[in-house]
């Protein structure tokens, strides 16, 4: 698939000199972590006027996963942790999992669950379950193969989490203003686009689904500009080369069947309910949960006193605006959560942004 | 975040690696210049470096063919010509014998191909679990020609900035065969010694600072050389030399080529010189040599030109870039 | 929040797949899309086939973009 229409410099400048006439101000949340990192990498923030602000939202699973998880982690023996890469330089109140491994404990990176499957045919496994609807249906499936094989030495840990709920949670808040969505692609490959159709009904949000290429964000604001211009917010779908109305139902019904909602504590925005998803009781024995009786407090105040992280994740600040940003807080010393991830706002900022 | 302990990410060559080196080696040795080879005298220059791998074999090398073109690389990129190699072994106990001689035929034949002579060594026994396998340990001479030094110092604005071809090879290389991705055909390593293909650019264009780019990849190796200078560099990201599958196992992990380790790739900062990159090209390792930026007074720091037309700055990373999902 | 990659579906098993990447090959989960057929392309997020890409939209994108390069500027 040749990628490279997508990037296309003269098409990408089109919509850049069109954007450029917009004179009235107008915020805009990408709230995906990888919309983040692709805005980021493609320099695209530069690209666009004055008028027109880019604000990264909550949709980093690294960032909104509570630093209990990472203690709960530390706290195990004789058993070995399967985890995505994303995670390994968390800090938790002890350390990261990276420090946990220099204390001994047996902490893999893998790539899919599937591999963390495959590493519990030899020893006991906890394959820490982060991610959004892109991820979940996978490991969903995992745990339901592990559960018609009878490979009792695999559990998940689940800190699964769900967009639109949370996207819900963040408009009602008085503190966040927003006039735009730039809505997660991939998420929406499995959730489908009209599960979005409260925002504009509800909020009067315009909203438009967006793949990562440069092209496809760019044409996204400019879909969100249209929708201000006509003042008809809506949920709009750029990405139609994947994204459906409904979804992927074949997904979806992985996820029901292993999974069920529940209320769930999201770093910085603080307990949503139903947003996200626990293990269902007839899978049980993969609930690494209840297989090591490991209990999170939410309760704990983590974040550095002075730490803004919650601020940026609603998109109430920019990362330069934290008082800690390149100060104290930087990639070789993250004091919160959007620092630590590689595609938090603050780290992306670090990065991609001068 | 201060670790009290050695984690992984001290060993990448990215921020970590420098904070450790300076606070606790540098410091102590009172070494004030940090650089891969080190003159010892007006002719002469010495390198070290030690070689740790997982898997010990894998597509395109072994920890003996690294152990032995890293460390001729290191003292080819002063423009010294690699002569003797010295080699110290740590060995785990119940370490097949038949591995260890696999492992020290790749190294003299590597050697061989390369002009060098390997002379001496030495070797430890450690027990069972204290080792992983083997770790090698590998020491090299060079002697200076008569031509300028190569130096920092001699980079100026409109100095061009060429590699010997792609990018990012033997990280995936080493990435697929360690965690089992399974990919067909396996990528390879780009392991070599670039020692002649030097003495060949030195001879061909006017030549002013060569480094290697092992851990932390290009932009990490940018970074560190104009660390102390006024100077800013833009490369194009037309112009990268990145193989098709590099991309695509990037792609899938979320890696960026342009921080990834190579094992057999240099820059070199030159004066603009057709000549060279035909040169170059005449050597197996340097097929794909190309230009790809240039030092300039536009920016300070490292940039690229994207595809799209912007300017992206490029940063040292704190530690090795991660698999990501996400 | 999530990275995704294409890939050309080359040989299926039931609920397996190869893929091709760019020269380079890959198994793949087609739990949920137990429709592709060889030849199709994949999005691919760890390990599982998300969806079939569909060319035909892709090139309607594109083709769009092409005709509005020279259509009216925003007024505002």
């Amino acid at each position: 698939m040749d990628l490279s229409k997508y990037r296309h410099p003269e098409l990408v400048s089109n919509i850049v000199d069109k954007l450029a006439r917009w004179k009235e101000p107008v915020k805009f949340m990408e709230v995906c972590g990888s919309h983040t990192m692709a805005i980021g990498q493609w320099g695209l923030r530069k690209l666009l006027p004055d008028s027109i602000k880019l604000i990264s939202g909550p949709g980093c699973p690294v960032c909104v996963t509570p630093s209990c998880v990472i203690d709960a982690l530390f706290s195990l023996e004789g058993v070995t942790i399967a985890t995505f890469g994303d995670l390994l330089h968390v800090p938790g109140s002890r350390g990261t999992l990276a420090d946990a491994r220099a204390n001994g404990l047996d902490v893999r990176l893998v790539y899919s669950s599937l591999e963390a499957l495959e590493l519990s045919k030899e020893r006991e496994t906890i394959f820490v379950g982060i991610g959004f609807e892109t991820t979940i249906p996978g490991i969903a499936q995992t745990i339901q193969i592990a559960k018609k094989e009878n490979l009792s030495g695999f559990s998940v840990l689940p800190i699964f989490k769900t967009i639109p709920p949370a996207l819900d949670a963040l408009l009602s808040s008085e503190e966040v203003d927003i006039d735009g969505l730039i809505l997660p692609g991939h998420v929406s490959v499995i959730i489908g686009w009209k599960v979005y159709s409260f925002i504009p009904r509800k909020y009067g949000t315009s909203c438009v689904v967006a793949g990562f290429e440069p092209l496809d964000i760019m044409v996204a604001i400019e879909r969100l500009i249209n929708q201000i211009e006509t003042n008809s917010p809506r949920v709009d779908n750029e990405y139609t080369r994947v994204v459906t109305p409904d979804g992927n139902l074949k997904a979806q019904e992985f996820m029901q069947q292993v999974l069920q909602p529940t209320d769930t504590y999201w770093r910085g925005l603080g307990l949503i309910p139903n947003s996200g998803l626990k293990i269902r009781d007839e899978y049980a024995r993969f609930d690494a949960a209840k297989k090591y009786d490991i209990t999170l407090d939410f309760g704990k105040n983590e974040d550095n006193i002075n730490c803004r992280c919650a601020d940026v994740l609603k998109g109430k600040l920019t990362p330069p605006q934290c008082p800690l940003f390149k100060t104290e807080c930087h990639p070789h010393n993250p004091l919160g959560p959007c620092m630590v991830s590689s595609e938090g706002s603050c780290a992306a900022y670090y990065k991609y942004e001068t | 975040m201060e670790h009290k302990k050695i984690i992984l990410g001290h060993g990448s060559g990215a921020g970590l690696t420098h904070k450790l080196i300076s606070e606790v080696f540098a410091q102590t040795f009172k070494i004030n210049h940090l650089d891969d080879a080190c003159k010892i005298s007006d002719k002469m220059v010495i390198s070290t470096d030690s070689y740790v791998v997982n898997p010990l074999f894998f597509p395109g090398g072994d920890i003996g063919k690294l152990s032995v073109s890293g460390t001729i690389n290191d003292v080819a990129m002063s423009g010294a010509r690699p002569t003797f190699l010295v080699a110290g072994f740590i060995i785990e106990e119940g370490f097949e014998i038949s591995a260890l001689q696999k492992i020290v035929c790749s190294m003299q034949k590597t050697a061989q191909q390369a002009g060098v002579q390997i002379i001496a060594g030495d070797t430890k026994v450690v027990e069972k679990g204290k080792g992983d396998g083997i770790y090698i340990s590998t020491t090299g001479v060079g002697i200076l020609g008569d031509g300028d030094e190569l130096s920092v110092n001699r980079i100026q604005v409109g100095d061009k900035l060429v590699v010997n071809g792609t990018l990012g090879d033997h990280a995936v290389a080493i990435i697929n065969a360690r965690d089992r991705l399974e990919l067909d055909p396996p990528p390879m390593s780009d392991c070599c010694a670039l020692n002649n293909l030097v003495q060949a650019m030195l001879k061909s264009a006017e030549v002013k600072f060569l480094r290697d780019l092992t851990r932390g990849g290009l932009a990490t190796i940018l970074n560190e050389v104009i660390e102390n200078s006024d100077v800013g560099i833009i490369i194009s990201e037309e112009l990268l030399p990145i193989k098709q599958s590099v991309s695509a196992v990037c792609g899938l992990l979320g890696l960026d080529p342009l921080y990834l380790a190579n094992e057999g790739k240099l820059v070199g900062f030159v004066s603009e010189d057709e000549r060279l990159l035909d040169e170059m090209k005449k050597h197996n390792c340097a097929r794909d040599a190309a230009i790809i930026g240039e030092v300039t007074d536009e920016v300070k720091g490292v940039y690229l030109r994207t595809t799209v037309g912007s300017l992206r700055p490029l940063p040292i990373l704190n530690s090795d870039p991660l698999p990501r999902i996400c | 929040m999530c990275i995704a990659i294409p890939g050309k579906l080359i040989k299926k098993e039931e609920d397996k797949g190869i893929v091709d990447l760019g020269g380079i090959t890959k198994e793949i989960s087609l739990a949920f899309i137990p429709q592709a057929v060889e030849n199709d392309w994949i999005l691919i997020h760890t390990g599982f086939g998300l969806e079939i890409i569909s060319e035909t939209e892709a090139q309607n994108t594109i083709e769009i973009l092409q005709e509005a390069y020279h259509s009216d500027p925003i007024q505002k």
